[in-house]
Formats: C-alpha cells, sequence, structure tokens
C-alpha cells in the first residue's frame, strides 16, 4: 500500500501549482492590477461618427492612460453616437472648452480617444459633456475627398 | 426492395431509441452519484487517492503537450506575421489562442484520453470482476466508496490541469518567440496584457474547462459502470469514452464559445 501522507503532500502540491498558474495568468498574463479602484468621474462625449472604437478603450491625455470609455450608444434625439467615459479623478480637471477625438494607435491598432484640455476657468464636472469633438477617420471617405480634390484640380487646370 | 427500405429505417429508429435510452440512464447514475455524497472523513483520503491517479499522474503528459504546443504556436505564428511586421503582436496571439481555446479543449481532450479512459477501465473491471457486488453485499455503496470520490477528483483535477497547460504553453512560446526567435520580450508581454481580459478571456476559460471536466468525468464513469461485464466490453467501454468524449468536448467548446465571444 502506497504511502498515504506522501500522497496527500503531492495532491496538495498539485491544487497549490494549480493555485499559482491562476495567479500566473491573472497578473502576467491578463495584466490584472489590484490598484484598479481610482476613483473615476464621468464624461459625455457626441461624435458623428465613432466606427472602431470599442468599449474598455483607452481615453488618453498628452498619451498617458486617464480612463476608458464605458459605453457606446447611439442617441436618437441628437442623431450623433454618445460616449460616456470614465476619467481618474487623480488625472486633473478639464475646461468646459476641451476637446475630444478618435485616434488610431499604430497601424494595426485600436482606437482610442485622446483629450486636450481647452482655456476656460471653468472645469467640467461628473457627467459634464465635451462639446468640441472629432470623429474617427473612416478609409473610404478620406479617400473619397482625395480623388474628388484631384480631380476638382485637374478639373481647374484644363480650364 | 421498400422491405429493406422499411429495415433500414426500423434500425435507425432502434438505435435512436438506444442512444435515447442510454442518455437517460446515464442522467440518472449522474444524479444518484451527485447525492451520495460520501462521508467526509471516510471519502477524504478516497478523494485525495483519486486526485493523484487522475491528476497528478496526468500532470506529465499536460505539461509537455503544453510546452510542445506553446512552442508550435509561437512558429507558426512567427511566421505569418513577420510578413505584416506584426510580430509583436506574437504574445496576444499565442495567449488568446491558448487561454480562450487551446488550453481548455486539448487538456480537456488528452485528459478523456487518458484519465478517462483509466477511470472506464478500472470501473468496468470492478464490474466484470464482481467487486461492485461484492460492496453492495457487505453494506458498502459501491457509487460511495467508488465512483463519487472519481467523479469529483475528475471535476476538481480538470481546472487545475487546463490552468498549468496555459502557463506552460505561454512559457514555451516565450522561449521559441523570445528566446529563439528574436522578438522583442518587452513588447511580447506587454501587447499581451493589453489584450488578455482577466473576466472576458481567462474566467470564461476556466468555466469551459469545468464545464469539460464535468462532462469528461460523467462519461467516463458511466461508460464504465454501464458496461458489458466481459474484457471485450470494458475495451469497447473505454473506447466509447474517448470517443464522446471527444465529440462532446468539441461540441460543447462550440456553443460555449458562441455563448461567450460570439454575438449571442
Amino acid at each position: 500500500m502506497v504511502n498515504m501522507r506522501a500522497i496527500e503532500i503531492a495532491v496538495g502540491a498539485f491544487v497549490v501549482v494549480g493555485v499559482i498558474a491562476l495567479a500566473q495568468l491573472a497578473f502576467q498574463v491578463s495584466g490584472l492590477t489590484l490598484s484598479n479602484n481610482r476613483p473615476t468621474y464621468e464624461l459625455v462625449a457626441y461624435f458623428d461618427n465613432v466606427s472602431g472604437l470599442t468599449n474598455r478603450a483607452r481615453v488618453q491625455m498628452s498619451g498617458v492612460v486617464v480612463g476608458n470609455v464605458r459605453e457606446i450608444i447611439y442617441d436618437p434625439v441628437a442623431y450623433r453616437a454618445r460616449v460616456t467615459m470614465d476619467v481618474y479623478r487623480d488625472s486633473g480637471e478639464l475646461s468646459i472648452d476641451s476637446s475630444a477625438s478618435i485616434q488610431t494607435a499604430g497601424l494595426l491598432g485600436e482606437k482610442y480617444i485622446s483629450l486636450a484640455t481647452g482655456g476656460e476657468d471653468e472645469v467640467l464636472k461628473d457627467g459634464g459633456v465635451i462639446q468640441d469633438t472629432q470623429s474617427s477617420l473612416v478609409l473610404e471617405e478620406l479617400i473619397g475627398k482625395l480623388l474628388t480634390s484631384l480631380t476638382s484640380d485637374s478639373d481647374k487646370e484644363t480650364n | 426492395m421498400l422491405q429493406s427500405l422499411g429495415n433500414y429505417l426500423q434500425r435507425i429508429g432502434a438505435k435512436t431509441f438506444t442512444f435515447l435510452q442510454s442518455l437517460g440512464q446515464s442522467a440518472i447514475f449522474l444524479s444518484q452519484v451527485l447525492i451520495a455524497v460520501p462521508n467526509v472523513r471516510r471519502g477524504y483520503p478516497l478523494l485525495v487517492k483519486q486526485m493523484y491517479n487522475l491528476g497528478i499522474m496526468s500532470l506529465v503528459i499536460i505539461a509537455v503537450s503544453g510546452a510542445f504546443i506553446g512552442m508550435v504556436l509561437a512558429l507558426q505564428g512567427y511566421s505569418v506575421l513577420v510578413r505584416f511586421g506584426a510580430v509583436d503582436a506574437l504574445g496576444q496571439l499565442v495567449s488568446l489562442s491558448l487561454v480562450r481555446e487551446l488550453g481548455p479543449v486539448v487538456t480537456a481532450l488528452l485528459f478523456a484520453g487518458r484519465a478517462g479512459s483509466a477511470v472506464t477501465a478500472e470501473i468496468g473491471l470492478m464490474k466484470a470482476t464482481e467487486q461492485l457486488s461484492s460492496l453492495e453485499m457487505i453494506g458498502v455503496d459501491p457509487l460511495r466508496q467508488v465512483v463519487s470520490p472519481r467523479l469529483w477528483a475528475g471535476f476538481y483535477s480538470m481546472p487545475i490541469l487546463a490552468m498549468i497547460f496555459n502557463v506552460v504553453a505561454i512559457y514555451g512560446a516565450v522561449g521559441i518567440g523570445v528566446g529563439v526567435l528574436g522578438v522583442y520580450e518587452g513588447s511580447f508581454w506587454s501587447n499581451m496584457q493589453n489584450s488578455v481580459d482577466f473576466q472576458q478571456d481567462i474566467v470564461n476559460g476556466i468555466i469551459k474547462s469545468i464545464v469539460f471536466g464535468l462532462l469528461v468525468i460523467w462519461i467516463a464513469v458511466y461508460q464504465g459502470y454501464a458496461a458489458e461485464p466481459t474484457s471485450e466490453g470494458i475495451s469497447k467501454a473505454t473506447t466509447k469514452t474517448v470517443v464522446i468524449s471527444s465529440l462532446v468536448i468539441l461540441g460543447f467548446d462550440f456553443i460555449l464559445t458562441a455563448i461567450m465571444f460570439g454575438a449571442f
């Protein structure tokens, strides 16, 4: 009969290794951080076109992550897309004439929202709306604009 | 002509009935085993012994397969990504494939092959050599003594094995990707951490491995219990365990993936 104690130790070690593997997966592979509970406040922005932007996309100011996108819905009253963001309180305050634009991170990259503060004294509060927004670039529209400007230029030259 | 068509349809109907019957029997069997919760003090050593047999003895095959699969993923991923100049995405390619799909599924298939067939053979042999009926005669419930520890041991071991598989495979991929192929280590890990979400990917992978574990060990235990008490019957039952487990794993993988990651 095999030693029972040795078997129990082996099974205990097995479970411990499993827990360590789970911790590895959690922290090393998925980058879970324990200090994830920084207080945030909510900001809203309306865009004409948010294609490519997803939930939990990053919100950055000067390239530093200051929050993420919580919700993207279509507002049938304003006929625009309404994006709700959670911004960390410790990243400072934004003036009411701040701007938000949707940019791309890298070539295959994801869309993120870039915020830039304005010059007014009054600041945005929790639930404030950012007025100055710039939609994401849609490749087809860009090509369309380029073609139109090229053909209109060649029209002007021949005339 | 019509006669043979009628015979053919009759055979299909009979087979369907047999299939449904065995499905029902296995469900009743599962409920009986789950109700027969063993006495904690007496059942605990049995559970530990079974976890050793099912979990630890499978560790070698799981770890070695994990290492090789991770390394192969790194090689294949690199060969495609290098054409787009996107080798920095190797980390997220490997980790997402493993954590979402390959980890739970391959671990479950290997588990079915190694531990599932062993359990089926064990229980089938106990039935064939009248050990189960002898236990009943001396007043020991064979479900509590023999079947239930194996069921719970399989249920607990599967997620642990899947997680170990994932970790070993990822480190195998790191070894090949960073060590041999020259992917920059910093971007390997940071892209991985940015794209793997704990709740969406890792927890879903663990849920999958739990579901697969339950299915595999249920099939293994039932096939052993319902095997014909002959040597041919046991060998058929072992084969059935592996085949049915594999099909069920892949089928449920599709369903779970569609629910978790699909547009449902």
